[in-house]
């Protein structure tokens, strides 16, 4: 078996937890208030302090999804950091999968195969 | 000793904790999850139980990925909420059961179930949603144990493996000597994915067999591994496991009190399944 055996995904596992230790913590530093104020105020500033690549920074820089998870990030963490700016799941949702997100969000309704 | 009254296992996503603060129970989104939890309010009622043993997944409040347990529990006489990055409004703290909480760890520590205990615990809106859905008065009746399953990082525990934890807990808690009414909690799930190009798959068929299984065939989902389980249910979908060790608690056979599922609330899919002991 593959390390990721799932199409379309990247399984949060030991490799990713390692690359995106330093992203990863950053995102939990969001649990405080005062760390998202902070991070608003200079951004680079923030993640120079977390020791983020260059990747994970211009990633966070860019808000882009994808990347932030290539270079480690864990979803539940990216939320945190998604939370920020007021972005809910769909917006992400959509994000990664190239939709609008009326588009995602009907995605998730044809689920219901009805 | 103390007893199973029965078993609860439903969704968590921050969005309900969300309309729960902004009042949408009645919103047309809402209301078919919302409309789910009254019969087991009812239940909860009449069944009037001491103690609920919430099994979930924590999202980074109390544990971060430097120190990543694979089964924790609580052993604190209080548990607190807090922002988990998103300013909800936090929920009133929860009562523990050290005592209780140590016989657990005693009994499952015998039976090789290594368990990191935890004398202070923060616990988050896997644990907090589905207590303020069950008890919206959110004026909790019970003392609670958290049992915690590394859902997040793999190598996670297998199936088989939760499952048998859940078994155990079911013995620990028939070997206490109080008198006790337990209810057991299991909250995640069902299939969701929220990462990648595969962002919003859904799997209701897998669903609504995974329901039925915990029903009339109890390990038909610990045939599979996690990896499977992902692929089936989505990356956030293996939350199961948690339903997987709420399940273990009870015996062989049990009765279906109540089902609801419902596509999606945010990107998941809820669902919401009582069974009591025959």
């Amino acid at each position: 078996m593959s390390r990721q055996p799932v199409p379309g995904t990247i399984i949060f596992d030991g490799e990713q937890a390692r690359k995106g230790y330093a992203l990863n913590k950053m995102c939990y530093s969001f649990n405080e208030a005062d760390n998202r104020t902070a991070f608003l105020r200079d951004e680079d500033l923030y993640c120079a302090r977390y020791g983020l690549t260059a990747a994970q920074s211009e990633a966070i820089r860019s808000r882009n999804v994808p990347r932030l998870i290539d270079a480690g990030g864990n979803a539940y963490y990216l939320a945190k950091f998604a939370g920020i700016f007021g972005l809910d799941m769909q917006d992400i949702g959509a994000q990664q999968t190239g939709l609008t997100k009326d588009q995602f969000k009907a995605r998730l309704l044809a689920a219901r195969g009805e | 000793m103390a007893e199973i009254v029965g078993a609860i296992s439903v969704s968590h996503v921050p969005a309900i904790g969300g309309a729960i603060a902004k009042g949408l129970r009645n919103d047309p989104y809402w209301k078919p999850f919302f409309d789910g939890f009254p019969p087991v309010r009812e239940w909860l009622a009449q069944v009037r139980p001491d103690v609920a043993v919430v099994v979930y997944n924590d999202h980074g409040l109390n544990f971060f990925l430097d120190k990543m347990p694979t089964f924790a529990i609580g052993a604190a006489p209080e548990y607190r909420n807090a922002d988990e990055g998103w300013g909800i409004p936090v929920v009133p703290p929860f009562r523990g059961d050290p005592a209780l909480s140590w016989h657990l760890i005693e009994s499952l520590v015998a039976e090789e179930f290594d368990l990191v205990t935890c004398q202070e615990m923060r616990v988050d809106h896997a644990f907090t949603l589905p207590m303020a859905l069950f008890w919206p008065d959110q004026n909790w009746p019970v003392r609670t144990v958290p049992v915690v399953v590394n859902t997040v990082q793999a190598p996670l525990p297998s199936a088989a493996r939760c499952f048998r934890l859940g078994q155990a807990i079911g013995r620990a808690i028939a070997s206490w000597p109080g008198r006790e009414r337990v209810v057991v909690i299991g909250s995640g799930g069902l299939s969701h994915q929220l990462d990648g190009e595969r962002a919003g798959f859904i799997n209701k068929d897998f669903d609504l067999r995974f329901i039925d299984s915990l029903v009339n065939d109890p390990t038909w989902a610990t045939k599979y591994s996690t990896a499977e389980l992902v692929e089936l249910a989505g990356t956030q979908g293996i939350e199961l496991l948690n339903w997987l060790v709420a399940r273990g608690t009870l015996p062989a056979r049990v009765r279906q009190r109540h089902v609801n599922y419902h596509i999606p609330i945010s990107n998941t899919a809820s669902g919401l399944l009582l069974l009591d002991p025959v």
